[in-house]
């Protein structure tokens, strides 16, 4: 009797346990990422690093019990080769969430693809400004800062190491990441130091192999600071010439990507240059070097790969973070169910994550919060190149253009004071 | 713009146009001899930097002095020469001398996508930097700018040791009068006993090594990492086409030419440095589409 008044429940039930999604036998998610062309300096510890960790997740259970499974695209085969491969994994694969993209670019171009195809889309990686500012997304979200917050703790760290400094030029690469960031940047000084004068603005092709002249040109300028925001081997190539050459003695570099570069720099870079990390990214962050998680992951990364881990091993941990955040928080909501896509979605909304930094948060515009490190190069004999002292990290939240502004606007309108309002920690290392 | 400023452009312009001259050099003397345009120059040069980085950083940790990095790059260079460019002629264009030119310049892509695929695998694709050559020489300062010896007078000085050794080679020596006799005319030459399959083959060696050694010059300059080769030969054609296609001494010019070009651009207005070399190839192809110092007879592409 008890038997039967249980399956007649469960029989009732079983029309509403149908409203729950099936919970798959595995978690599909498809990420992008460079494992070709020159961003594959970024793009292949990022995936070394998700190797990591999603062995890691699946160790302890997977995502509420559900063992993770990621196939990788590669950005370097071109848009067209992105978008169908993208397409394909949502469409013939199943896949239940993307992470795109690397490139800027490929992120504009996924965005509005992740919202026709009505999948969740993480942008792990990329940086441009605008793709929240000018579009509103369901699908997709941004589990990093982006442009404007690095751009603007550049500014500020600049200010507060080197106040008196007079005289700027920049370096960057001829594409739009280039030309975005050094708008970012200008603009933000002329709003917090209006008296800095830009006496150079030099842009070369992305990819050059020579500098020399630029060098040369810099050298009889001498300006005080000289901002560069190229990286990979644009920039070890720009930072080896230009100390080869002295000019690293007599300007101060600015060069808030170069985190990840340190290691291939060597005894190269020299110290009393401002280095930047995209983030709160570096692998001896002050406040996380000592947890266990933190130590045991850069064991695994350095073991798996020879090298130390740079700002997108750290974005790649922010990302796999969210989305293990997000769907516990929506299985939680619906008492220990499987949930649908849209609630997976639900729990985006203000979620907080830690992946192998300080917290971030989604804002309501599907923007991240993220701190923001930089700190000075130091040669203290500890590694076999340069490390970091002097470092602060910025509080994300005063550094993001609120929500519903343009950020090239917002910042102009910044003032002076406008420095004091922003939260920063120190550390001597 | 003062006399400082023009001096500076000037060195800067020469130091870069050396380089470019040293790669090209190889490029048009393999095309006026064999007629063959060959994409794979760009990897060659490639494959020349990564082969010096590695042998440097080997004889390096094994204690040596860094002074011993010159010797390395022409080993690497004769290295990439033997060991790729002769197979590539030797199983490759050897057959394909007779067909339409488009399929030579097929092959020769196919054999850049190799090789490019091939850097992946054996050098990965995280960028190199090995500048123990350029420190060993030091710097010199003019003007209150410092230049690297290795850039302002090295570079220089083998660009003109090429040229002038290449022009001596080829019209003094018994070996070059082979090859100009090859050039002008395969069959005639054929018919009184030159055996012109390894004349070609011996072009090809030379033409590769020259780019492994561009590539090896280039090496303490420069990041080296994918995608190097790809610039350079779109470079290197920019300056062969502009000089007219097997022009030696044309080719030495128009690097001049585009190099400072280049480095006055920089100086006069940056925003057009990247233009100038495409700039001056078409105004001269739109004058001259022969080259500088083409015939129009010797056009083949």
């Amino acid at each position: 009797m008890k038997k039967l008044l249980l399956t007649t429940a469960a029989l009732i039930a079983a029309p509403l346990a149908a409203l729950a999604a099936d919970k798959p036998a595995e978690l599909k998610v498809g990420v992008t990422t460079f494992l070709t062309g020159p961003a594959s300096v970024f793009g292949v510890p990022a995936r070394d690093a998700a190797e990591i960790l999603v062995e890691k997740i699946n160790a302890d259970g997977g995502i509420a019990g559900v063992p993770l499974k990621l196939s990788f695209i590669d950005e370097g085969a071109g848009a067209e080769a992105l978008t169908s491969e993208f397409r394909r994994q949502v469409e013939s694969e199943g896949a239940h969430a993307m992470m795109g993209a690397i490139s800027s670019g490929n992120c504009q171009t996924l965005a509005p693809l992740a919202e026709d195809l009505k999948v969740l889309n993480l942008m792990w990686d990329c940086g441009t400004q605008q793709i929240f500012e000018k579009n509103d997304y369901k699908y997709v979200f941004r589990t990093q800062a982006n442009a404007t917050p690095e751009m603007l703790a550049t500014v500020l760290y600049l200010l507060k190491v080197k106040p008196d400094f007079k005289t700027i030029a920049v370096v960057n690469q001829d594409y739009a990441w280039g030309r975005d960031s050094w708008q970012i940047f200008s603009t933000a000084l002329k709003a917090l130091k209006p008296d800095a004068e830009v006496v150079g603005e030099f842009f070369p092709k992305f990819g050059a192999a020579d500098f020399s002249t630029e060098i040369s040109r810099l050298q009889a300028m001498q300006p005080d600071v000289i901002l560069s925001t190229s990286w990979g081997g644009d920039l070890d190539t720009f930072i080896q010439q230009a100390a080869q050459r002295g000019l690293m003695n007599s300007s101060t570099f600015v060069i808030p990507l170069a985190e990840s570069s340190l290691e291939r720099l060597g005894s190269t870079l020299p110290a009393g240059h401002i280095v930047g990390a995209r983030g709160d990214h570096y692998f001896l962050h002050p406040e996380r070097r000592d947890d266990a998680d933190f130590k045991e992951f850069m064991a695994a990364f350095e073991e798996k790969t020879g090298a130390h881990a740079i700002y997108p091993v750290f974005h790649m941990s922010q990302a796999l973070a969210a989305l293990e955040a997000a769907y516990d928080k929506a299985v939680a909501a619906k008492g220990g169910e499987w949930p649908s896509e849209d609630e997976v979605i639900a729990a985006f909304e203000g979620l907080t994550f830690q992946g192998l930094g300080r917290e971030v948060t989604i804002r309501e515009d599907n923007q991240g919060v993220e701190a923001q490190l930089l700190g000075t190069s130091v040669q203290t004999g500890d590694y076999p190149f340069a490390t970091l002292e002097n470092i602060m990290i910025f509080d994300g939240a005063a550094l993001t253009t609120p929500v519903g502004q343009e950020s090239v606007e917002w910042v102009s309108k910044l003032t002076p004071d406008y420095a004091a309002s922003v939260k920063v920690d120190s550390y001597d290392r | 713009m003062n006399l400082t400023i023009f001096l500076l452009a000037l060195f800067d312009g020469i130091a870069y146009a050396a380089l470019v001259f040293s790669v090209a050099v190889g490029l048009t003397l393999i095309f006026g001899v064999m007629r063959i345009l060959n994409v794979a120059h760009g990897s060659l040069y490639a494959v020349g930097a990564y082969l010096t980085v590695s042998l440097t950083g080997y004889i390096l940790a094994l204690g040596f002095a860094p002074v011993l990095a010159f010797p390395m790059m022409i080993v690497s260079a004769v290295l990439v020469g033997v060991l790729i460019g002769g197979p590539i002629e030797w199983l490759l264009l050897r057959r394909i001398y007779n067909k339409p030119e488009v399929l030579q310049l097929l092959v020769t892509f196919a054999v850049f996508m190799i090789l490019e695929d091939v850097q992946r695998l054996v050098w990965g694709t995280q960028p190199y930097f090995q500048a123990s050559a350029l420190q060993a020489m030091g710097m010199i300062r003019v003007f209150g700018v410092n230049y690297t010896v290795y850039q302002l007078i090295i570079l220089p000085l083998v660009a003109l040791v090429l040229l002038v050794g290449l022009r001596f080679f080829l019209r003094h020596t018994i070996l070059g009068k082979l090859i100009l006799a090859t050039t002008e005319d395969r069959e005639a030459a054929q018919s009184i006993g030159i055996d012109a399959d390894k004349v070609f083959l011996l072009t090809f060696i030379v033409g590769a090594a020259l780019a492994g050694l561009g590539g090896a010059l280039a090496s303490p300059t420069t990041s080296i990492l994918p995608g190097m080769g790809a610039d350079m030969i779109v470079l290197s054609f920019a300056v062969v086409a502009t000089a007219g296609l097997g022009q030696i001494e044309g080719a030495a010019f128009t690097a001049l030419l585009i190099g400072l070009g280049r480095s006055f651009a920089v100086y006069v207005w940056p925003e057009t440095a990247v233009l100038v070399p495409y700039l001056i190839m078409l105004i001269v192809l739109l004058v001259r589409p022969e080259g500088l110092f083409g015939s129009p007879t010797a056009r083949k592409i």
